[in-house]
């Protein structure tokens, strides 16, 4: 389904990866690994079309994702290193909002019991520790689980042991919906064994 | 369709803007004070306040509209919701239009209200309030418009708030020539329409093409 094609990226005049190619098939978890600074994030934000690779392609169902622009963005749900959380806004609201800049489905049940999953608690958020807001963004994940393909950059970060947990097990239950999953992370996570590696 | 999406970043830049409410004042004081400094420092001669009315208007407009750009999205791009809206499902043309007009909504329309109090300082005519407020309100969307661009050119730069301006502000001045234009046209007792006429296809015209340029802007500086 996502195919890299010979990708390579270069941020202020330093090469971070060159010819870097892979595909992810439905039902695939893909992990991806390197050092601080070696280009996961840049990687991730390649695959989502955040960043235009210096060469190469990405490719989604065969189709270059700069042609199918939002089309593709329908497809995916990306979440990246800052929550993409208003700090004036609550919890609820963001996820709303959310949802419906992403045109993800949703009604108030269900968004309240995704909160009420993550236990985030319904304050603005200016209020919530950092493990609390990495909660309410990725409260997303439990709203989005018709979208055939996730990209999370470091999920696990700031998590408690138990929401990782959690966290894990919704990606596992989102694969075997065969759909398509690929994280970074620093934290060993149960779930690194199922997942196929890309290293940078 | 199109407009769901749209409604959704109104709301929610309103909603924003209602938990910040002194963002929102600092720039209204903002022009309420730049528009009276004019009298105390010119002193009152009323033949010369009345002449130069309304160019200190629209420029103490120009001013405060431009003092409220820099946050236009350098909130969103810190916190990673620009992120998301470059990911929406909606073409990004029209999120930026959105946050355009809420950004009118909430700096410019106010200052289309108080204008005719400012106008009194001046012991400008009460006939032309009228005209003085049309103007900005043709004239004031315009500048949000024009403004999202240098906002999302400077988005991320040391010192963006200063280039914004150096950007901005050039390009501001048609604006500020036909808008002011309306007001001393009406004043001499001639139609002010030919300027407000212009007024009104600049804003259709900025309107239809200034948020692609924005939303290119956008794609650039989020990289």
């Amino acid at each position: 389904m996502l195919e890299a094609d010979k990708l390579e990226c270069e941020r202020g005049s330093r090469t971070l990866f060159r010819q870097l190619s892979f595909s992810l098939a439905g039902g695939e978890l893909l992990r991806v690994s390197g050092q601080n600074g070696s280009g996961k994030t840049s990687l991730l934000r390649i695959l989502c079309g955040l960043l235009t690779p210096t060469q190469g392609e990405v490719r989604w169902k065969g189709t270059r994702i700069q042609d199918l622009a939002e089309d593709y963005s329908r497809e995916l749900l990306y979440i990246g290193h800052a929550a993409a959380v208003k700090d004036d806004l609550t919890p609820a609201e963001n996820l709303e909002i959310a949802c419906r800049l992403a045109a993800v489905p949703f009604d108030r049940e269900t968004l309240k019991s995704a909160l009420q999953a993550y236990s985030v608690p319904e304050l603005p958020v200016r209020k919530l520790s950092q493990g609390q807001r990495r909660r309410a963004a990725l409260a997303r994940l439990l709203l989005s689980a018709s979208a055939p393909l996730w990209l999370l950059d470091e999920p696990f970060v700031a998590l408690d042991p138990a929401a990782s947990a959690f966290t894990e097990d919704l990606l596992s239950r989102h694969v075997g919906r065969g759909a398509s999953v690929v994280y970074t992370t620093h934290q060993p996570a149960g779930i690194d064994s199922r997942a196929r590696v890309v290293q940078l | 369709m199109i407009l769901a999406p749209a409604k959704t970043i109104v709301r929610r830049d309103l909603l924003l803007a209602l938990r910040r409410r002194s963002d929102v004042a600092t720039a209204l004081l903002f022009f309420v004070i730049v528009a009276s400094l004019f009298p105390l420092g010119i002193g009152a001669e009323p033949n010369l306040l009345r002449s130069i009315a309304p160019g200190v208007i629209w420029v103490a407009a120009l001013l405060s509209s431009m003092l409220s750009l820099n946050r236009l999205f350098a909130g969103d791009h810190a916190d990673g919701t620009l992120e998301q809206m470059l990911l929406g499902a909606a073409p990004l043309g029209i999120v930026v239009a959105a946050k355009a007009f809420a950004h009118w909504l909430v700096s410019g329309l106010p200052l289309v209200l108080i204008a005719p109090i400012i106008a009194l300082q001046y012991d400008v005519a009460s006939a032309l309030y009228g005209v003085l407020a049309l103007s900005l309100l043709l004239g004031t969307p315009i500048l949000s418009i024009i403004g999202a661009i240098g906002a999302a050119l400077t988005l991320g730069l040391r010192g963006g708030g200063v280039l914004l301006s150096l950007l901005v502000l050039p390009l501001y001045v048609p604006v500020l020539i036909m808008g002011a234009g309306a007001v001393e046209m009406a004043s001499a007792g001639l139609s002010p329409d030919g300027q407000l006429l212009l007024l009104a296809a600049m804003l259709v015209v900025t309107g239809a093409f200034a948020p692609l340029a924005t939303a290119a802007a956008l794609r650039i500086s989020s990289e």
